[in-house]
């Protein structure tokens, strides 16, 4: 048998991170351990790039202290790789889900050898972060890796435990290491490496202590996969939450709730809207009440209750179209919920009312570490443009300054650089208040007479669709999701959206128009400048052109 | 198509992984992520030294990357002791224990470290009596061996190769033409495979083409130390420049060694200055120059030999073993062994049963030891990194002249461009042995395996798009990221240009989200780049982009002379951060801070106004985006003729963090008044459109699942690394963006002001908020 299988091999250890987080360190501790051991100790890193955020791997060798002479023949000292070898490698350590799904792609964590050590929770990428849409990876997919790619995985959020700590992920995932006692050090030994490091030692012993105690305990597990295509956001081992239980919590939260819904609409909005509880409770399907309560409550707070009640007006017309009005009813909560969305647009009225709301502001104290009692300010950075102003204004006042070129460029002057307003001070709290009041006149305003005409269109289209195509309907509702943002991006929504209920049009008449509309829509999301939908729209009018066809 | 069977090197894996069906538009992304990372990278840290003061200066500025004020003690140590430490650190011992006169180089990844320890070691090399310099580039550094020629010094410079190289390229052909009386020492960062920032070249080339001697060690601090004290000696027995190839690896591996005392040189840089020497036939000019080729051949090439064969340089194990061996290049020796220990013909101490023959000297290839080994033997595998395969031809070249009859392998069976990587080894040497020598096999490692076999540990586990390529961006905080966030919003009014990059971590400009630069040519070389792209008749402007660093090194004079002297309408940005910021943080010229040992706060503006330029213009804050837009948008428009140079400066963030975060934690520690910011957005706000990331790419500014339940987009989010910068807010102005970004101000130990102000605040907010809350609650459930 040869020395290598017969197990005459060094301890590998493969760290994968990002640059920045650590590794080096971490990778320096385990080197510092095996030595006071005994052990031939090697490490060895790619730096430079790593240092610029980008991933990187720290790879150590550690050789057991020979046991007599060396046999001649040889050369007195181990001979260790500088590279970790694929299949290989005993101990991956990954400080982020992605980065377990790498070292699993690359073959350094294998089923049959390693023991993978992670941290569950997400540094997106930056292809993630940059989609007007949801450009996230399935967290559940790598979850799943990391199960089925190694021999033992031990897996918590080692980030939020650092975090816990004021300490950095290299020491709570060391704890990890050591907890999971797959090296033959005590956990003195790994303390003292920490110790001798001689830098923020208290903080990295209290992570390295988390991490210790949590690599005890079993890793989450991916939740199963939903049978139906998700229709509600279920955060799954992302964010700072313990992965796997955040989605967990929220499924069970949200089942409860439409249990309420069914049976006590009226529990889920505040007093002044129980009339619109009571018609939500009878005249919708019970699928569709948890979304229809919250756009009540939204269009409410938003506008007055006459507006909830328009709002209702407009969801009726979808429900009613409605099949099986006891099954899932698609159609009726996805209008609730975009009816609602759109119904409720961002404007400059609406931001304000957002900007001064308590809950936002002590969320903004918990964000920032401000302890109780600490003095904390809050500037905001506003931009009105001169047509979020026109917008806000009396229809014809509007008209008319939207229209004026001296005013228009007055306003310009006025705007150009923005402005950066104190919600915490005196001035900059009432600014805002008396804008959030001018609630009012929204109805008169310019913008509030342009969208509800065009949201009375899109809904005849799909009011209109619903009868022969109930899947495109449904599509045609959820259209709306491409309009956001404000400014140019706004701007750059609302074209996607008219080329998309144009394209709704048409589709009507073709076989799989619904999975067509909806891959247009993905196509709306994937780039700023629209040349994706475009090609999309190009291909559809390649197509046959009837359904008979 | 399977893009795993398109045998993508492991480099290239790494950042790239694979939308599954277009396999080359994969590689093409791997190669822009290649570039990426390279580029940035392009130099890796910082420099200089010396006494505590100094330290402590150094330390207030918080200039290090790295700083090695506590590892430089060891190289005090003296014989006898077991230096603990990392490569460069050893090589740094190495030079001293080698009485070497004078140290130079320019810093740069993988090498920059070591220029960073001998900057740190000032002190020492001072009571050594060794002179120590930060040379303006490589070429100067090479220069600098001039000092070698007439004079018994020992002399050594370092920089990262293959782009140093080529930049010292000059000054080394004449250095080897005239050749030395001292050593002279060429310890080159090779930089080469996964994690390079480079073009992927061998420094192999440059010791042929000026027939100067590679070491190339094995990766193992006794070996590399070994490498630094018989290199010198090599050099004087064969008058002969020597390169010492350091492999990225071996510059950050750990290990140790027995050390030796340190020297002084017998010979001073002083005691030459004061005697010097001149002779004609060392100068490199006709007739001498003819002279010199001939002596290359004729008298140092053979006594190269003569003393690598007495000192037995190069290693042989398992002779007699078998009739097959192996040949391979030292640095790539403990992966070689690695492979044979998979494949069970060897074990961990080296005890292998196939020769080895191991060349720890690279170039000149010793004729007589390859007959011997491979003499009796019927193949022989030469295990050569990179391309073109330089070794494998000479040996071609050797056993056929000789009428040798063992079969040469090389490329043939081994990947022929690429690392050298444990699996790539591996399965050429897998094989080799399968052909020649089955016995010898005992072992079958999972990575042999086909790729589709379940026990595999390439077998697909996880689906290939969910793991996106991460490629090396911008830090947190970045003062380069307004820069382009303002470059790409000035864009929006004049249209697209053609920009011309540079290396520096600018370039990482080219990648998601700023999209920004067409090419880079070379250090310093941005602005030539943009050279040919110059029209009288076009009405859009070239725009390129220079580091201080790369304007230092040269680009003051290959680019911004070249621009004036013809003409050139073009728009040049250099990016200036203070100090060497890639390499990480060496002083240059430019740099703000104070340097016992250096001049520095040589404005950039006042070298290009002397050498021409009449529109220059310097920002000194760059993250006021709107008017560095503006500023781009005139210097894209104006009447001027000539280049236009926009100065933009702000400090590197991450050098600047070093420093600022112990001062602010001392300072709240203290009791004083210390204000924290850092951004947020409003989730509420917030539609999810990433408008504000396509424009920044920030670290800190990501994305988190929409807490509210009727929408499913991500929200954007401010993570706790937040620096507080204000790129976001600018952007936010400057674009237009969204209402939904905020700053906060936490207030350490405030003062009887701030809490009565924040009293009547809180008073007056209360009352005002009081009304909204009632009205909401009546709607909204808490």
């Amino acid at each position: 048998m040869s020395s290598w299988v017969d197990g005459q091999r060094p301890i590998t250890i493969a760290i994968l991170a990002m640059g920045g987080e650590g590794g080096g360190v971490l990778a320096d501790w385990i080197v510092a351990m095996g030595e006071r051991a005994g052990y031939t100790a090697q490490n060895t890193s790619v730096a430079g790039v790593a240092q610029r955020t980008g991933a990187t791997v720290y790879y150590v060798e550690m050789f057991p202290p020979p046991r007599g002479n060396p046999a001649a023949g040889g050369r007195l000292e181990p001979v260790l790789s500088v590279f970790p070898t694929p299949g290989e490698v005993d101990i991956v350590i990954a400080s982020e889900l992605l980065e377990a799904g790498r070292a699993i792609q690359r073959g350094f964590c294998t089923p049959d050898r390693t023991v993978l050590i992670a941290s569950t929770n997400r540094v997106y990428a930056i292809s993630e972060r940059i989609a007007l849409g949801d450009g996230r990876v399935d967290s559940n997919e790598l979850l799943e890796a990391a199960h089925r790619g190694s021999k033992k995985f031990i897996g918590t959020d080692f980030m939020q435990l650092a975090e816990q700590s004021r300490s950095v992920i290299s020491a709570s995932l060391f704890g990890g290491l050591a907890g999971s006692n797959v090296l033959p050090f005590s956990r003195e030994e790994f303390e003292a490496a920490v110790c001798d490091s001689g830098k923020a030692v208290d903080t990295s012993l209290a992570a390295f202590a988390l991490g210790y105690q949590a690599a005890q305990q079993p890793p989450p597990q991916p939740t199963p996969r939903p049978v139906a295509p998700k229709r509600e956001p279920v955060p799954v081992a992302i964010g700072r939450r313990p992965s796997g239980d955040g989605a967990a919590v929220a499924a069970a939260e949200e089942e409860q709730r439409r249990a309420v819904a069914t049976t006590d609409p009226g529990h889920l909005v505040g007093p002044g809207l129980q009339n619109q509880a009571k018609r939500v409770g009878t005249e919708f399907p019970e699928a569709a009440r948890s979304m229809l309560l919250r756009g009540c409550a939204r269009t409410a707070v938003y506008q007055d209750p006459s507006y909830t009640d328009r709002y209702l007006d407009r969801v009726a017309r979808l429900a009613a179209l409605e099949p099986d009005p006891s099954g899932e009813a698609r159609l009726t909560t996805e209008a609730a919920r975009h009816v609602a969305l759109w119904m409720c647009y961002q404007d400059t009225i609406h931001v304000a009312l957002q900007k001064i709301r308590r809950a936002r502001l002590a969320g903004v104290r918990a964000e920032a570490h401000a302890a109780p009692g600490q003095l904390m300010q809050v500037r905001e950075y506003l931009h009105p443009q001169i047509d979020e102003i026109t917008d806000t204004l009396p229809t014809r006042l509007g008209r008319w300054l939207a229209g004026s070129a001296f005013s228009r460029k007055l306003v310009a002057r006025l705007t150009r650089h923005g402005m950066v307003v104190n919600t915490t001070s005196i001035i900059g709290f009432t600014m805002l208040w008396v804008m959030a009041r001018m609630r009012p006149l929204r109805p008169r305003s310019l913008r509030f007479g342009r969208e509800q005409q065009a949201i009375d269109a899109w809904l005849d289209l799909a009011v209109a669709t619903a009868a022969d195509d109930y899947a495109l309907a449904c599509e045609i509702v959820e259209c709306q999701q491409v309009l956001k943002g404000y400014g140019q991006t706004h701007q750059h929504g609302t074209e996607s959206f008219t080329k998309l209920i144009e394209a709704a049009a048409t589709l009507a008449a073709l076989p799989d128009a619904a999975p067509a509309l909806a891959r247009l829509r993905s196509a709306a999301l994937a780039d700023e400048d629209g040349k994706a939908l475009q090609a999309g729209l190009a291909a559809i009018q390649n197509q046959p052109t009837t359904r008979s066809a | 198509m399977n893009y795993r069977n398109t045998d993508l090197p492991a480099e290239v894996v790494r950042y790239v992984v694979a939308p599954g069906s277009a396999a080359s538009s994969v590689i093409v992304r791997g190669v822009q992520a290649q570039l990426a990372v390279g580029l940035a990278q392009g130099r890796c840290t910082r420099a200089r030294p010396t006494r505590e003061k100094f330290a402590r200066g150094r330390e207030e500025r918080g200039m290090a990357e790295r700083s090695f004020a506590t590892e430089v003690l060891k190289l005090r140590q003296g014989a006898g002791k077991t230096f603990t430490g990392e490569g460069i650190l050893a090589v740094t011992k190495a030079l001293l224990q080698s009485g070497v006169a004078y140290v130079g180089g320019y810093q740069g990844a993988p090498i920059s470290h070591l220029m960073d320890v001998l900057g740190d070691a000032h002190e020492i090399l001072e009571e050594l009596g060794v002179y120590f310099e930060n040379s303006a580039s490589e070429a100067t550094a090479a220069a600098m061996l001039a000092a070698s020629v007439h004079y018994p010094l020992r002399g050594a410079i370092t920089f990262k190769s293959t782009v140093g190289t080529n930049v010292a390229s000059d000054a080394l052909a004449n250095l080897a033409s005239g050749g030395v009386t001292g050593g002279a020492l060429i310890i080159v960062g090779e930089d080469y495979g996964e994690g390079s920032s480079i073009m992927q070249e061998r420094s192999h080339a440059f010791a042929m083409k000026s027939q100067m001697w590679l070491l190339d060690p094995r990766p193992n601090i006794t070996a590399i130390v070994n490498a630094v004290e018989t290199g010198f000696e090599l050099s004087e027995a064969s008058n002969t420049p020597v390169m010492l190839e350091l492999r990225l690896r071996s510059c950050h591996l750990h290990g140790s060694f027995v050390a030796k005392d340190s020297i002084r040189p017998p010979m001073t840089v002083k005691d030459a200055i004061e005697n010097p020497v001149r002779d004609l036939s060392r100068i490199v000019l006709p007739p001498a120059s003819f002279l010199h080729e001939q002596e290359k051949i004729a008298k140092r090439w053979p006594a190269a030999v003569k003393f690598i064969r007495e000192r037995g340089l190069n290693e042989v194990f398992g002779d007699g073993t078998a009739d097959v061996g192996i040949i391979v290049q030292g640095g790539l020796y403990n992966t070689l062994n690695r492979a044979m220990e998979l494949l069970g013909c060897s074990d961990a101490y080296g005890r292998t049963r196939v020769p080895i023959y191991v060349m720890n000297v690279t170039y000149p290839v010793v004729d007589s030891e390859i007959l011997d080994f491979c003499a009796g033997k019927r193949a022989v595998l030469m295990v050569e990194e990179g391309q073109p395969d330089y070794i494998e031809q000479n040996l071609n070249a050797i056993l056929r002249r000789a009428g040798a009859t063992a079969a040469l392998h090389g490329k043939d069976l081994l990947p022929a461009a690429g690392e050298y990587t444990a699996t790539a080894v591996t399965r050429g040497l897998s094989t080799f042995l399968h052909t020649y020598l089955p016995d010898a096999l005992d072992g079958e490692p999972a990575l042999l395996l086909p790729d589709d076999d379940p026990r595999s540990p390439f077998a697909v586990r996880v689906a290939p798009p969910v793991v996106q390529p991460r490629p090396p961006g911008l830090c947190t905080g970045c003062p380069e990221r307004p820069i382009f966030s303002a470059l790409k919003l000035a864009e929006r009014e004049t249209g697209q240009h053609h920009v011309s990059a540079d290396i520096g971590c600018h370039l990482f400009a080219i990648n998601e989200p700023f999209n920004l630069g067409a090419t880079t040519m070379g250090y310093g070389l941005g602005s030539a780049g943009a050279a040919a792209l110059n029209s009288q008749d076009a009405d859009h402007r070239t725009i390129a982009i220079m580091g201080d660093g790369g304007f230092w090194h040269n680009g003051l004079t290959s680019g911004v002379g070249n621009a004036v002297f013809n003409n050139n309408d073009q728009l040049l940005v250099v990016v200036d951060n203070a100090y060497s910021a890639a390499t990480g943080g060496q002083d240059v010229l430019s740099s703000k801070a104070d340097n016992p040992i250096r001049s520095t706060k040589h404005p950039i503006e006042r070298a290009v106004r002397g050498i021409g330029v009449r529109w220059a213009r310097t920002v000194t804050n760059t993250y006021k985006v709107a008017e560095l837009r503006d500023l781009f948008v005139q210097a894209l428009t104006t009447k001027e003729p000539g280049p236009k140079v926009i100065i933009a400066q702000s400090e590197c963030q991450l050098n600047r963090q070093r420093r600022v975060k112990p001062e602010n934690a001392k300072a709240i520690k203290a009791g004083k008044r210390v204000v924290q910011e850092r951004f947020g957005v409003d989730a509420d706000t917030c539609t999810g459109d990433h408008a504000c990331i396509r424009i920044s790419g920030c670290p800190s500014l990501t994305i988190k699942p929409n807490p509210d339940p009727m929408r499913t987009d991500p929200v954007a989010t401010v993570l706790d690394s937040c620096v507080g910068c204000g790129v976001c807010g600018a952007n936010a102005h400057a674009a237009s963006l969204c209402p939904s970004f905020y700053r906060t101000d936490v207030v350490h130990n405030e003062t009887w002001l701030d809490r009565t102000l924040a009293w009547l605040r809180s008073a007056w907010i209360s009352v005002l908020s009081g009304r909204v809350e009632r009205r909401a609650a009546e709607f909204e459930v808490a």
